[in-house]
């Protein structure tokens, strides 16, 4: 998910680490971080995910003003577009790649890239015809370094999930 | 601690409970954390009328992050070099994961001494919901 300002900051990545149920000091304790390996706070493998809370437009996150396909007292009625990738639009994350080039510490501010990928349909078992699409995120520090690709593949189904 | 060469084997296995009793409040505090706001995973109205499903049930990459974590608790921090799963199966409130990391091969690629792993999360009835690989830097 693009965006050119995603700062990778302490507090984040300590409710990151806490949703995934992540005790390790090293996401928490800078003290405790500096006595490991990496020496500093890192954040969790999948954390770049959250890159989604800065990426202008990301149409899982409500919009100040604008309405919401979410229920309010009862359903809206509400419907969204249909984007491929990433688990967004109707669609369902299919699979999730990362490739760790560089270490990411708090204080960085990365730039994250979207590249196109593939796309290709097959029918499924349990969700009817299922169209693929890959989108490819690159991850750059502050310094212009390269330190996480995202690989991520999205699939829309034709009917419910069962 | 990072994972020793001289101490690995190829079918070596590492498992770990990731989640025992996935808790609503859990895959809402996984919403608020990674900006993905998607009602399937938080709203039960919006899920059970619109949607059609029994209920609501956690992000796939929820899944992949409390993998990750049996995989770091395991290869060391800041040691994954790659780690990629396929989503297999939905994970619902109430499921417990135990997530289980096996040596496929234990090899040196530019000076670099690493160890491939397949990477597999169960929930309580054995059934995989998540299913991928991963590589890490060892030591020699």
């Amino acid at each position: 998910m693009a965006t050119d300002h995603f700062p990778v900051e302490a507090g984040h990545i300590i409710l990151f680490a806490r949703s995934i149920g992540d005790s390790n000091p090293i996401y928490h304790d800078a003290g405790a971080a500096a006595e490991t390996e990496p020496g500093h706070v890192i954040p969790p493998p999948t954390f770049v995910q959250a890159s989604a809370q800065f990426t202008d437009g990301y149409n899982l996150r409500p919009v100040i003003g604008q309405p919401w396909f979410g229920s309010g007292k009862e359903p809206t009625g509400i419907q969204r577009e249909s984007t491929g990738g990433g688990g967004g639009g109707t669609g369902f994350h299919a699979e999730q790649h990362y490739e760790y080039h560089a270490p990411v510490k708090p204080g960085d501010v990365l730039k994250a890239v979207d590249k196109p990928g593939k796309s290709w349909s097959r029918e499924g078992r349990r969700g009817g015809s299922l169209q693929f699409s890959e989108s490819i995120t690159e991850y750059y520090n502050q310094d212009g370094a390269l330190v996480v690709t995202a690989r991520s593949v999205g699939v829309q189904t034709s009917r419910v999930v069962e | 601690m990072a994972l020793s060469k001289s101490n690995l084997n190829v079918g070596d296995q590492h498992t770990e409970q990731v989640v025992e009793n996935l808790t609503r409040t859990q895959i809402i505090q996984y919403a608020g954390a990674s900006g993905d706001y998607n009602p399937l995973h938080t709203d039960e109205v919006f899920t059970t009328k619109v949607a059609g499903y029994p209920t609501v049930f956690a992000h796939g990459m929820l899944s992949m992050g409390m993998t990750g974590k049996m995989l770091t608790n395991y290869v060391g921090d800041g040691r994954l070099t790659k780690y990629g799963v396929r989503f297999v199966a939905q994970v619902w409130p109430g499921d417990s994961l135990t997530a289980t990391a096996t040596i496929d091969a234990i090899r040196e690629e530019d000076g670099v001494q690493l160890v491939d792993l397949s990477v597999s999360t169960v929930n309580q009835d054995g059934a995989e919901v998540v299913k991928g690989s991963a590589t890490a830097r060892i030591d020699a």
